[in-house]
């Protein structure tokens, strides 16, 4: 057993390796964790478990387009908000115009996805501090919309259905209706789960006070999304760096309100989650009366796109904060540079700055609370 | 030696029997609470042989022993956990007719037999030579010999109450039907404090028989497995059946001093020694329901939080109600 | 807010011409490109002056310029006090490929600059933990270079499927 003294304490401490196979690492995240006693001294995550060479791919495919399908597979869990992401820094790129009913149902696409992404965030946070049961409901509701996803284009769970300045094919008939459907039906399991688990005492007391994300700290390591927000910062790229067409729907920006404890605590990260997906379903029916019901769903574009030189940096607002791709072209037809800023690497940089101090059991709840998709910090 | 022999035999086939059904049971249980089915292939009906299947499959899997374990402690441990919860059942009368062994401390020596589960957690956590068995094991010892004090100050009332340690004693006192005429006899009838303990007492056998809320010192989504994270085969099923058996004995415990034991609801109509033992098995068996449904629903506590409530509410609570009870015994 | 080129201007008046180039491709957002040597002192200005409030590093990338034989370090800013972006370059030969860590201004750079090392191999002078982050520590060469070669064996194993 590798045992160390602790410098400050005189302690003998323990080294302990959670994962890369661990339940609650939420896939092959390897945490080094010097332990003193259960108390955590030290936190060092190693990544890189599943690094499937996305920016090299995209580097070497002869087509802006092809690396469409790899932009999926980074979040798995949100492949549409990834998809969404990189069409939108080519369009803006090469300024394209983009269809406005190609907008429509990329936004509804995007905001299904969001509420899909978080459902399972939570259900695996719920399931993280041994409440089993709220995560099988939630899946109930991720899978119903996976079954719109797969009616509209024939995947589960990486669509590949965004196309530049377009969409891969049109929805079918029943699209407004089936989705208009899920919106009703959707709405009372959010009660439901606030009933079940976001009150439930224990879940408060295990997740209230932990983790806290001072809203200092979280702009030094340019946290964003629900974990910036969980600080009570209001800060949402879809209202402050409107892209598609969020500046036409209303909808609020929930933010941490330290409701049960101390401000930006593993809870406020949650219920941010929670209240979002209300706002999804806004969105969504604002943009299902929006929404044109003839129209093309691809731009007239030369088949073979060739950008001339040049470099953007375009962010959008996934599930798990901000998806920034910095494009390089050099005129070629394969991207010079495509990186991608992805939230869940930066996210999972500043877990040592929150976590010290804590027991293992909170570890847990800090790493679910951050909502990490791991195929995403590695790319 | 036959008579001990049947003796013996008598509740190991409860419990295997009972293991089965409740293993099959707990995943039915699971699947209706979280609105999916369940086993419904092995067997035809329900999957009813879901758990025959399980056992099947776990006595021929290869028994692998870390090559860094203490071999003897590793090997022992299992058995030693199961040897402990199955003695305690010497003590228990599952009808007026039977009961394993007639002595007049049971309830002292079920206390004692059962703090041997304790030990044999410690030995896996500590001879797998794993950091999170240790972990878990050290979460156990701590948690359990914290939770054997409220169990044994609420079991105390009520042996004030009943006046005897031999539990087929205190099963006889509750025949009958209160002075009134319409509430059974039963202990937790008798005396509002008892109610209090009787609750003490239910969340002190969660804890010790490492159920959720409290099962921590398994908890899967933080340490893996616990102290059964390096165990396979039919070591790791004979620590699924003692957890089981666990979780009935205390439930049958609860049923005994609380609920009137073998006593029938309805006075003497469904009496009877085979009535006794139908009442007694349901009795827990209810106890053992509450249980899978509190798995079921709620998160788990923080280990600090349950020691939290261990020291600072339950023992301080239970032993007020301790004397309570002893002053509303000199009383009434 | 103000636009890229205002900012030049402000950075201009604080730090000189030769340290700075204003520079744009034909599409996409414009950058300044910053000499290596100042690019610590830079940063600290753009984040502490009350007229930029640079308070955000949302993303640093590497790059390698095969052709002029550079590696490139890209710096997106984003202030969300004033709402203004603004993109930093710094351009180093790629045998000697120093450049200061800003990893002491903005916290994120941590995990930023490890990846840049471990990608195309800028050292970053001043890192804390200066390993590479995505692939083992005892991997050879840098993978998002463009003239990369991956090595046939890594501890006696076939790298080839």
């Amino acid at each position: 057993m590798i045992e160390v003294i602790s410098k400050e304490t005189g302690n003998k401490e323990m080294v302990i390796n959670m994962g890369p196979q661990h339940p609650s690492t939420h896939g092959v995240l390897r945490l080094e964790l010097v332990l003193d006693g259960e108390i955590i001294t030290k936190v060092r995550p190693h990544i890189g478990y599943l690094h499937r060479c996305f920016e090299k791919y995209a580097e070497q495919m002869d087509d802006y387009a092809k690396v469409i399908p790899y932009t999926d597979r980074m979040d798995y869990v949100s492949a549409i908000n990834q998809e969404h992401g990189y069409v939108i820094a080519l369009e803006r790129m090469l300024e394209l115009e983009v269809p406005e009913r190609v907008e429509y149902i990329r936004v509804i696409m995007a905001e299904l996805q969001r509420i899909a992404s978080h459902l399972l965030g939570i259900g695996a946070f719920g399931l993280d501090l041994g409440a089993f049961s709220p995560f099988l409901y939630l899946f109930t509701e991720r899978e119903k919309i996976l079954d719109i996803f797969e009616k509209v284009t024939g995947a589960r769970l990486l669509y590949n259905y965004f196309a530049v300045a377009g969409l891969m094919r049109d929805v079918h008939p029943e699209f407004k209706t089936d989705t208009a459907e899920f919106v009703k039906t959707f709405r009372p399991k959010i009660k439901e789960l606030n009933d079940l688990l976001s009150y439930n005492k224990i879940f408060i007391q295990r997740t209230a006070n932990i983790g806290v994300l001072p809203e200092k700290v979280a702009f030094n390591y340019a946290a964003s999304g629900p974990v910036l927000r969980g600080s009570g910062v209001k800060w949402d790229l879809r209202k402050n760096d409107p892209y598609s067409i969020y500046d036409r729907f209303e909808f609020d920006i929930p933010v941490g309100t330290g409701e049960v404890g101390t401000l930006g605590d593993c809870w406020d990260r949650y219920m941010v989650r929670v209240k979002e997906m209300e706002q999804s379903l806004r969105i969504i029916e604002q943009a299902l009366d929006g929404m044109p019901d003839e129209g093309d769903v691809m731009a007239a574009i030369p088949k073979r796109i060739r950008a001339k030189e040049g470099e953007i940096y375009v962010r959008t607002e996934s599930p798990r904060g901000e998806l920034g791709y910095y494009i390089v072209s050099d005129k070629s037809a394969s991207p010079f540079r495509v990186k991608a800023r992805a939230p869940s690497f930066v996210h999972l940089s500043l877990l040592p700055a929150i976590s010290r101090g804590s027991l293992i059991a909170d570890m847990v709840a800090i790493v679910g609370s951050i909502d990490i998709v791991l195929g995403e910090v590695d790319r | 030696m036959a008579a001990i022999l049947i003796h013996a035999a008598i509740p190991l086939t409860i419990i295997l029997v009972y293991a089965l059904v409740a293993i099959w049971g707990e995943r039915k249980i699971a699947g209706f609470i979280q609105d999916r089915l369940g086993p419904m292939r092995v067997g035809g009906w329900h999957g009813w042989a879901q758990s025959i299947a399980d056992l099947l499959k776990l006595i021929q899997k290869e028994d692998i022993i870390p090559t860094n374990a203490s071999r003897f402690l590793f090997k022992f441990a299992p058995f030693m956990m199961f040897a402990a919860s199955y003695a305690a059942f010497a003590v228990i009368p599952f009808s007026s007719a039977y009961i394993g062994s007639m002595i007049n401390i049971g309830v002292f020596y079920l206390l004692a037999v059962t703090s041997i589960l304790t030990l044999s957690v410690i030995m896996a956590g500590w001879a797998s030579n794993n950091k999170w068995s240790l972990l878990g094991g050290m979460r156990s010892a701590a948690q359990m010999v914290s939770y054997e004090v409220p169990t044994i100050a609420t079991v105390l009332t009520v042996v004030l109450v009943a006046g005897s340690l031999n539990l087929m004693t205190v099963t006889e006192m509750q025949a009958g039907n209160d002075t009134l005429g319409f509430l059974p006899n039963w202990l937790i009838f008798q005396n509002p404090f008892l109610i209090v303990a009787f609750i003490i007492f239910f969340i002190s056998i969660l804890a010790e028989s490492h159920r959720v809320p409290f099962d921590l010192p398994e908890s899967e989504s933080e340490l893996v497995g616990g102290y059964q994270t390096e165990y396979s085969g039919m070591r790791w099923a004979m620590f699924m059946l003692a957890e089981y058996a666990d979780m009935l004995l205390l439930s049958l415990l609860g049923a005994t001093l609380f609920f009137g034991g073998w006593n029938s609801p309805f006075g003497d109509f469904m009496g009877g020694p085979a009535w006794g033992f139908f009442w007694f098995m349901l009795k827990g068996l209810l106890l053992v329901f509450v249980m899978m449904w509190i798995r079921w629903t709620l998160p788990r506590y923080r280990v600090d939080q349950l020691m939290h409530i261990c020291w600072n509410i339950l023992i301080p609570l239970s032993f007020i109600n301790l004397v309570l009870t002893a002053l509303w015994e000199v009383i009434f | 807010m103000k636009t890229p080129e205002e900012i030049f201007e402000y950075l201009k008046n604080e730090f000189g011409e030769d340290a700075l180039t204003f520079e744009k491709g034909d599409i996409g957002d414009p950058w300044i490109l910053v000499d290596a040597a100042s690019i610590k002192s830079v940063s600290k200005f753009l984040r502490d002056d009350p007229g930029m409030r640079f308070n955000t590093l949302m993303c640093l990338s590497g790059l390698h310029y095969p052709k002029e034989e550079e590696l490139g370090v890209v710096y997106n800013l984003h202030s969300t006090e004033l709402n203004q972006t603004i993109t930093l370059k710094v351009r180093v030969p790629i045998d000697e490929p120093a450049v200061p860590s800003v990893e002491a201004i903005w916290k994120t750079a941590d995990w930023h600059e490890r990846e840049a090392y471990d990608m195309v191999g800028v050292t970053f002078e001043g890192h804390p933990n200066h390993k590479r982050i995505l692939l083992p520590d005892d991997w050879e060469g840098h993978p998002l270079r463009k003239d990369y070669v991956p090595q046939e064996f890594y501890r006696g194993v076939t790298t080839r499927a």
